[in-house]
């Protein structure tokens, strides 16, 4: 603010423009004295609120005029009386008209001189990229609007996606536009230019090359890019003396090593889910993490639609079956047909008595009801050779891989549910042995370069290790250990701080690149803007370490798919390659290899390692490692079966809770969703402590303590800088994934801390609203989920909007509860499409998330869940804790056609479309609310605060120009995605055609992996939208209120064995 | 510059255009025609289904320089919707400055109508059409 002197001036102001500093209150102490001596004057009744208006103090009157005291003028003050006032309006107006007041500031139309090709401004583009993620990428096509990426969707022709995305897919548009990105390269925290790092880095690459590369090393991720892997691999054999390490903290070793271990060699594993009859899960979250996740989730649900009408999307012939054995209840277990709670420490029990149930050796000593529950899943597997798959989780250990492998090999899957390829990542090593070795060798002082590329260490290595000591000054040595650490990241992050050149990173929308997908496919990773800041690419900075220091990208990636592809015509080769997503031929064939490995050479099992507790580490279901902490949408995302956000927890199963007198406390909202009081624990393990929230997770496996990791971070940005508690702190080298402990480890600090929860509440009190049953119930009475109360059709003499003759369009969307886990990809898709607001963990404590598709979970106890009906039985009331069963349902507006809403509106802000939409009209909200009083469904969200951020200019970037940016005071909701209806509607006419089905995707439809939610015109019998409706399964929520609801569902059947009571 | 490269080639008038296109700098062209945000208007569909430039923006191969013929209001734009068939001009009539309905546009409306499957006033005036 600038401190310019005030000109001198006559206040003939109005009042209203009184500068701030100009009041002024003087602080007079209560004459009580005086009040007294007025009450005795006083005759009569008097009424009064405090002591300051009884003594009728002249200051405090003034206070009371004011709406906020002692921070604004007052808009009422006396001073200028109301003729005045209006005489000075009068006047300024009369001056106004004199320059031109009534018409806006100009807008102005600037045409391309020279217009893209393809381009008409108004009209998006989509083009086809990849995201890296891990040993795979997921195909993409990213809507463009006039240049900028407003909107990722997945690339129906490419393998990993099929055209769906996952959380991450959907939410990285976000870390394109993050705010608080490093813009540019800086040593040791002082801003430097590409040309200084290339002076630098050139002339350590001299160094490099008279000493063979001795001291240098490289620490990366997983890395899966051709293109990268050609780099670094040029850049070893030229230095070779240098080293490459991995690390990669949320992946584990365990599908690596376990591969070696049964083969002798690293492969890759390619599941073909869609073949199995029966499926078990040791441990693995397949559906929604790991390699392949979208492509696995669509295949696995195509055996579990029940459409008879839809025989393009079943395959197989009957449903099949899942068990999961888990220790903590994630969103595959969710989706089991048979959930088996079980310590981490057990699985490999278990794995290894299954082994030895098929006759290949070894033996593992298991509880009887365990061994009981595992004969009956042998015999459900024997049963359909061929057509099983046994999967082990990411973060298990070596031998359960190695041993679902054996098994698999015995079922004779292989070939059928699975296959083998070459390794996806570029240079499988052992992560945790690569990551220590670059530990020690600092230790011995043989580093003396370290480029870190796409990891963040200082944050995510084990503590053991000590990454910050390596990195830093050392006082005994009096040098630092590693003379020059170079770090390329996104952030300027926890590790950052260490470095001494930090080069910030392109995102992936920004560069070119190439990536494998989970079955070796490639596509060319294609820029949609250029780099908003001055970033560069992991290429550029490998680049310039090498003879080739201006290489730039795009020549990097044409020049290796020309090398590799010799014999064609290469630019028509090119556009077709950037056209289509996917460089043709480049899916990995399935190769042969034999099994050298016998469970029986397996050590026995350490018994006495099992504590009374067992600590897990697991990756974020929002956050993963702790790379998306700063990532806004991601962190206000309910997490699939915690619903928390904001904050992770230290998960615990409600035994050992009780045990440790661990409790919730919901102080409003009957505890629906909100605030949840959650008891404040300190965990002393491994030699280190970290204090965390304790959050009771029904269906976790007794004395099991899940450490969510990704949070706690302390220099992530805005978003995600000290949200939750950091569990990389107390997670070291040898108790990576689980560290048993004794219970005295926790401690209860007697203190509340507060989760913003946004569904703490399962209980659906017997209203029509989840149905579920089994496949036998399902077969014996189809239409177990309509209800006996819905009123019939003609029986209201008002003629309202449901009696309104829709001839033409007739908008409807069918939600597949058999297909929906929970995953959260439709919220976040939404989030994007529809410029939806993030309102922070104070608001969402007061329930005002503001998405517009929510997802529901609810634990159920069989009995009642199959009739819809309460038993009246309080226990009806408690789920079974230890081992619900859960089920997801996604609840959009439900467009009903007699809306609720639409009656109570005392300005006609929500109206009815002549397709059947419940329209939202911004522009005549008034903020009542009564819409959302009345709303059944609670589907309605009011802009309490300005949640937008109209200022941050990365923002605007982003937003979708085709929807509107809601203002304070207004309610919005779901609109069925109108503007991409209004799109499909107007191509459609001008054709003169009637919309064919399929030409509208609604945002969350074309992000569901699972292809759960259907959208299209009711009218069209032959639409996909219109079968479905007309399937036995299908239902409305709460019909009985006689709402008509647009949206409906395809009530959830599960394929329980008979042989197992409901576990 | 397409046809100024051909026609007027050299009129000062032009000036600005030819500058355009030695520079790469785009002309500021000042809109005219401007419409509220929350208004989400689709030029091309007006168009295809045969409603004329003249129509909504007057006679701008009369005028010396442009102005808002008609006042793009609200209540405006909504008069047409609930009654567009005495705007349906034949389709090679579109580009057409000059041209009047005939005595018997009532019926040729309807007929364009009909044949261009026209939505209904309820569809054309739902809010959604045109506000999201």
């Amino acid at each position: 603010m600038n401190e310019q002197p005030q000109p001198e001036h006559k206040d003939d102001r109005p009042a209203i423009d009184v500068h701030l500093g100009d009041l002024s209150f003087p602080e007079r102490p209560l004459d009580l004295a005086a009040v007294r001596a007025k009450l005795q004057s006083k005759t009569g009744k008097q009424y009064w609120r405090t002591l300051e208006e009884l003594a009728e103090d002249p200051a405090f009157e003034e206070l009371l005029h004011r709406e906020f005291p002692r921070q604004a003028p007052s808009e009422w003050d006396d001073s200028v009386d109301r003729r005045d006032f209006l005489k000075l309006m009068a006047a300024s107006l009369a001056l106004a008209g004199l320059s031109g007041c009534g018409r806006e500031p100009e807008q102005y139309l600037v045409p391309y001189v020279k217009q893209p090709d393809g381009m008409v401004p108004g009209k998006p583009l989509f083009f086809a990229t990849a995201m890296p993620f891990g040993a795979d990428s997921i195909g993409l096509l990213v809507e463009s609007h006039e240049g900028r990426p407003t909107k990722i969707e997945g690339n129906p022709d490419h393998p990993s996606s099929l055209g769906a995305t996952n959380v991450f897919a959907q939410a990285s548009i976000l870390d394109l536009y993050d705010p608080d990105r490093a813009q540019t390269v800086t040593k040791a925290g002082e801003i430097q230019t590409w040309s200084q790092f290339l002076d630098v880095a050139q002339a350590l690459a001299a160094t490099f090359r008279s000493t063979r590369g001795e001291g240098l090393r490289f620490l990366t991720g997983i890395i899966n890019s051709p293109v990268l892997t050609a780099q670094l691999e040029s850049i070893l054999t030229r230095y070779p003396l240098a080293k490459w390490h991995q690390w990669e903290p949320a992946v584990g070793d365990g599908t690596r090593e376990g591969a070696k271990l049964a083969f002798g060699r690293y492969v890759n594993t390619v599941y073909r889910p869609e073949n199995a009859d029966v499926i078990l899960s040791l441990d693995s979250d397949f559906l929604v993490s790991g390699p392949g996740n979208v492509r696995y989730m669509r295949e696995f649900y195509r055996r579990r639609k029940l459409n008879e009408s839809a025989q393009a999307d079943r395959v197989g012939s009957e449903m099949s079956r899942l068990y999961v054995v888990e220790p903590t209840p994630s969103v595959t277990g969710s989706s089991a047909d048979h959930r088996l709670p079980l310590r981490y420490a057990e699985i490999a029990r278990f794995a290894r008595a299954l082994a030895a149930k098929f006759g290949l050796g070894g033996s593992g000593k298991l509880d009887p009801n365990i061994e009981k529950w595992l004969d009956t899943v042998v015999k459900d597997l024997k049963k359909h050779p061929r057509r099983t798959l046994v999967v082990a989780g990411e973060q298990q250990p070596a031998e359960v891989h190695a041993l679902a492998h054996a098994i698999n090999a015995s079922l004779g899957n292989v070939g059928t549910t699975l296959y083998y390829t070459e390794p996806v990542e570029a240079h499988p090593v052992n992560h945790l042995e690569s990551l220590r070795e670059l530990c020690a060798d600092t230790e011995n002082g043989k580093v003396s370069t370290l480029i870190i590329v796409g990891v963040n260490p200082v944050y995510t290595a084990p503590h053991d290790f000590d990454f910050a000591g390596k990195l830093r000054f050392d006082e005994k040595l009096g040098k630092k250990k590693i003379e020059t650490v170079i770090y390329i990241s996104p952030h300027f992050d926890e590790t950052a701080q260490y470095c001494d050149w930090h080069v910030a990173e392109s995102h992936y929308l920004e560069t070119w690149g190439d990536a494998r997908a989970f079955d070796g496919t490639v596509s060319v990773v294609q820029p949609l803007i250029a780099p908003l800041y001055k970033t560069h690419s992991v290429h550029e900075t490998l680049a310039a370490f090498t003879d080739e220091p201006g290489l730039s990208d795009y020549d990097a990636v044409r020049d290796r798919l020309q090398a590799e592809n010799p014999a064609v015509d290469f630019e028509k080769f090119w556009r077709k390659t950037l056209n289509d997503g996917v460089v043709a031929g480049t899916t990995f064939p399935p190769i042969n290899v034999s099994l050298k490995f016998t469970p029986a050479s397996l050590p026995p099992v350490n018994e006495s390692s099992a504590g009374e507790l067992e600590f897990l580490f697991r990756p974020d279901p929002s956050i993963y490692d702790g790379r998306f902490a700063n990532n806004g949408w991601l962190q206000e995302l309910p997490k699939p079966v915690t619903k928390l956000t904001w904050d992770n927890a230290a998960l615990v199963s409600p035994k050992t809770a009780q045990k440790l007198d661990l409790t919730h406390t919901i102080p409003s909202r009957g505890g629906e969703h909100g605030q949840v009081l959650s008891d404040v624990i300190d965990i002393a393990l491994s030699g280190s402590k970290v204090t965390a929230a304790a959050w009771i997770l029904p269906g976790q496996a007794e004395g099991v303590v899940v450490l969510p990791l990704g949070y706690g971070r302390k220099k992530a940005g805005y978003a995600g800088t000290n949200k939750g508690f950091n569990a990389y702190v107390v997670r070291t080298s040898n108790t990576l994934w689980a560290a048993p402990a004794p219970a005295g480890v926790i401690r209860k600090t007697g203190n509340g801390y507060p989760m913003a929860c946004t569904q703490y509440h399962f209980n659906m009190e017997s209203r029509h609203i989840m149905m579920t049953a089994t496949l036998e119930e399902y077969r014996k009475n189809p239409n177990f989920a309509k209800s006996e109360e819905t009123p019939p059709e003609n029986d209201s003499l008002y003629k309202g909007e449901a009696e309104f003759p829709y001839k033409r369009d007739k908008w409807a969307m069918s939600i597949d509860l058999n297909s929906c886990n929970g995953c959260n990809a439709c919220i976040i898709a939404c989030q994007a499409e529809n410029n939806i607001a993030v309102v922070g963990k104070d608001q969402v404590m007061r329930a005002r998330e503001m998405h517009w598709i929510r997802v529901d979970r609810y634990y159920t106890n069989t009995a009642s869940s199959a009739t819809g009906q309460s038993t009246g039985d309080p226990s009806e009331y408690q789920p079974a804790l230890e081992n619900p069963e859960t089920f997801f349902q996604p609840v959009p507006c439900q467009q009903c056609e007699n809306a609720p809403c639409e009656e109570v509106c005392p300005v006609g802000a929500t109206v009815h479309s002549a397709e059947g939409l419940n329209d939202m009209v911004y522009q005549r909200c008034v903020g009542t609310r009564y819409c959302s009083n009345n709303c059944p469904y609670k589907v309605r969200r009011f802009n309490f605060l300005r949640f937008q951020d109209w200022e941050t200019p990365q923002f605007k970037l982003m937003r979708n120009p085709e929807v509107t940016v809601r203002s304070r005071g207004v309610m919005e909701k779901c609109t069925y995605c109108v503007q991409r209806i209004d799109r499909a509607r107007i191509e459609a006419d001008k054709k003169n055609q009637p919309v064919a089905d399929g030409a509208i995707v609604t945002a969350c439809a074309q992000a569901c992996p699972a292809q759960a939610i259907v959208f299209g015109n009711a009218n069209d019998p032959n639409s996909r939208v219109a079968k479905l409706r007309a399937q036995q399964r299908n239902y409305q929520i709460m019909p009985e209120l006689n709402t008509r609801a647009r949206t409906t569902y395809l009530a959830a059947v599960r394929n329980p064995n008979s042989e197992l009571d409901n576990a | 510059m397409n046809c100024h490269s051909v026609l007027f080639k050299n009129a000062d008038y032009l000036e600005p255009v030819r500058e355009s296109y030695r520079t790469g700098e785009s002309i500021k062209w000042i809109k005219i025609h401007r419409l509220a945000d929350f208004v989400y208007f689709d030029h091309s569909i007006h168009v295809n289904k045969g409603i004329g430039c003249s129509t909504c923006h007057g006679r701008v191969d009369e005028m010396p320089l442009v102005f808002q013929a008609n006042t793009l209001l609200m209540q405006w734009c909504i008069d047409c919707h609930r009654n567009p068939e005495p705007y349906l001009r034949p389709m090679d009539q579109v580009y057409v400055m000059d041209w009047r309905p005939g005595p018997n546009q009532e019926e040729l409306g309807k007929e364009f109508a009909r044949e261009r499957n026209l939505r209904t006033t309820a569809e054309l005036t739902s809010c959604s059409t045109c506000h999201r």
